[in-house]
């Protein structure tokens, strides 16, 4: 039997050697394999689709993007590993965080928790992303891409609009554009206090408009258009959404 | 100086600190505020009252200056006394004040006879206001003195987190194999750290001992985060003979840590300086600032309960404040530089 090709990803050094130290304890009963390690979300969608991992050992708390959005991420790869969560939360915490729903271990993990969690695990595949929402509702940090065989993470607070254009949503960033799958009502009721709509097909960041400016339409109606820090794009605003905009636009 | 000789029990009543700015001004508003009263309720009319305060504040303002003089001088002797003796003491102190400021203002009105009623009169208002004072300071400890209880109670479950426990003991369970010597460290650090974290809280500390208090903390912190983490300590004029409270310091730097190094996936860096400036402490902590999204619960019940605790300690002569600054989140706190043992909060010999 091939040894069980496992990813850890941990921001504490020593929880991570720790890990390491019981798989190779382990070895006799479940023979293990670690091919990677990450000390943060970023790096795990770096090194991860690379590795062939069967299994990803994820802690819950790490800088940047905590394991639950993390694997909600990790969800959107071809080939996604299954995940074994980590946690150093109390039981209190665990059950604030209805984390009964998916496969986690205390720290510091025991040997025999870890081999039970391994062979449930091994074939499993990746925790269902519905679910992972349902324990994490919180708005993610970052928005995946899957860009050939990777994954290109999104800081949302960098995008100024998202665009619907045909299957696709356009991510607008200052520095670039992003292919998108994820329909825009799903990032809308998402990230409901960081985008308004504007129009049927568009939301733009709160924070970045600007200004409006009238614009003359063919029929005599005014139209408005939408002035964006950083792009110098100026998106149109359709007359069913422009009094919330005048509204959003007056309280500042 | 050991601990238990700079006990201070705060489950029993006490004296005030007559020495503490903060009861000092409360005596002069409410005497003041008691003359007042008397003046308007005596009168029929603003005019009259306004004449009377006049002339009675020429009797109560020396006698309240000669007070609050008196028992500042005699404030690390009635300290040392039992709390009942104490008042005891306190009232005594009032009412040869008292009388002396009878006899002295009887010849100045010389038309009004010098009666043993007079006397009696002045004697029994300095005891009614020295009784009311002092029950109103009783009752004032003994509404912050909830907050000495659940310090204990907050120390364990939220100052030391439960996330803070964990991670550590599996950091010394990495450290056992490739360095024995080290786990044993790491578990005498924690040993020392819930040591201090299950002690009373009521008794003063020494400043050099919070400080290795610190560095215990942070030996555990740098095992846990490694690179990430680097602190800057400024101590070179910190006064470690200083008093203080326990477990001021500690939460603070826990917070930093988990507020400000932990969230970052890049190297952050916490400054810790403590000095003393003429008759103060000040202690300076400060760490990244991760924006309002990123703070983790819990930072404000760490920064209330310190501040009640100052408040219980040092009355109105402490302060804490928050900030951020340039991406920086700082703590501030000013304290009284005591070396000695302080009548407050009060100690029972």
């Amino acid at each position: 039997m091939s040894p069980l090709r496992v990813f850890i990803a941990d921001d504490e050094e020593p929880a991570r050697q720790r890990l390491r130290e019981l798989l190779a304890d382990l070895a006799a009963e479940l023979p293990a394999e670690v091919v990677g390690e990450a000390g943060n979300g970023v790096e795990t969608l770096e090194r991860l689709p690379g590795s062939g991992a069967q299994v990803l050992l994820l802690d819950i708390q790490m800088p940047g993007m905590s394991g639950l959005e993390l694997a909600r991420h990790v969800a959107g790869l071809p080939d996604a590993p299954a995940v074994i969560f980590v946690t150093a939360h109390d039981r209190h915490a665990v059950e604030a965080f209805e984390l009964n729903a998916l496969d986690y271990l205390l720290k510091p993990v025991r040997a025999a928790r870890l081999v039970d969690a391994l062979r449930r695990a091994s074939g499993a595949g990746a925790p269902e992303r519905a679910r992972l929402e349902r324990v994490d509702p919180r708005a993610r940090e970052f928005l995946s891409v899957p860009e050939r065989n990777r994954i290109v993470l999104v800081p949302v607070r960098d995008i100024v609009y998202c665009k619907a254009e045909l299957k696709y949503v356009t991510l607008r960033t200052r520095t670039g554009e992003h292919l998108s799958e994820e329909p825009l009502v799903t990032l809308e009721r998402e990230f409901a206090e960081r985008f308004v709509r504007i129009h049927r097909n568009c939301l733009v960041a709160r924070a970045a408009i600007r200004g409006f400016e009238r614009a003359d339409g063919e029929d005599d109606e005014t139209r408005w258009l939408v002035l964006l820090d950083g792009v110098p794009e100026r998106l149109p605003v359709s007359r069913r959404q422009w009094p919330v905009l005048r509204d959003l636009a007056a309280e500042r | 100086m050991s601990n238990s000789s700079i006990k201070h029990n705060v489950s029993r009543d006490f004296l005030p600190d007559f020495r503490n700015s903060g009861v000092i001004a409360r005596v002069l508003i409410a005497v003041n505020v008691m003359a007042f009263g008397a003046a308007i309720g005596a009168e029929p009319s603003w005019p009259q009252a306004m004449e009377r305060l006049v002339r009675a504040a020429a009797v109560v303002e020396p006698l309240l200056i000669a007070s609050v003089v008196l028992l500042y001088l005699a404030a690390p002797l009635l300290a040392r006394l039992a709390y009942l003796r104490g008042c005891v003491a306190v009232l005594a102190i009032e009412l040869a004040l008292a009388a002396a400021g009878d006899a002295w203002a009887a010849p100045a009105g010389a038309t009004a006879p010098t009666s043993a009623s007079g006397l009696a009169r002045a004697l029994l208002l300095a005891a009614l206001v020295t009784i009311a004072l002092l029950g109103y300071f009783r009752l004032l400890v003994k509404a912050y003195s909830p907050a000495l209880a659940e310090a204990r109670l907050q120390a364990l479950q939220a100052r030391i987190r439960p996330h803070f426990l964990f991670n550590s003991l599996n950091a010394v369970l990495s450290l056992i194999r490739r360095d024995p010597r080290r786990a044993e460290r790491t578990l005498e650090d924690l040993a020392d750290l819930f040591r201090v974290l299950m002690s009373d809280g009521r008794t003063f500390v020494r400043l050099a001992e919070e400080i290795a208090l610190l560095e215990r903390y942070a030996d555990l912190e740098q095992l846990r985060l490694g690179q990430r983490l680097r602190i800057s300590w400024e101590l070179d004029s910190a006064p470690m003979d200083a008093l203080l409270p326990p477990l001021v310091l500690q939460p603070l730097l826990e917070n930093a840590v988990y507020h400000g190094v932990e969230p970052g996936t890049g190297a952050g860096e916490v400054v810790v300086q403590i000095a003393r400036r003429g008759d103060r402490v000040l202690v300076r902590i400060e760490n990244p600032y991760f924006g309002e999204q990123q703070q983790r619960a819990g930072n404000h019940m760490a920064l209330e309960n310190i501040r009640e605790r100052l408040m219980l300690f040092f009355d109105a002569e402490a302060r804490i404040e928050s900030r951020v600054r340039d991406a920086r989140y700082e703590v501030e706190i000013e304290i009284p530089y005591r070396a000695e043992p302080a009548p407050q909060p009060g100690s029972t010999a």
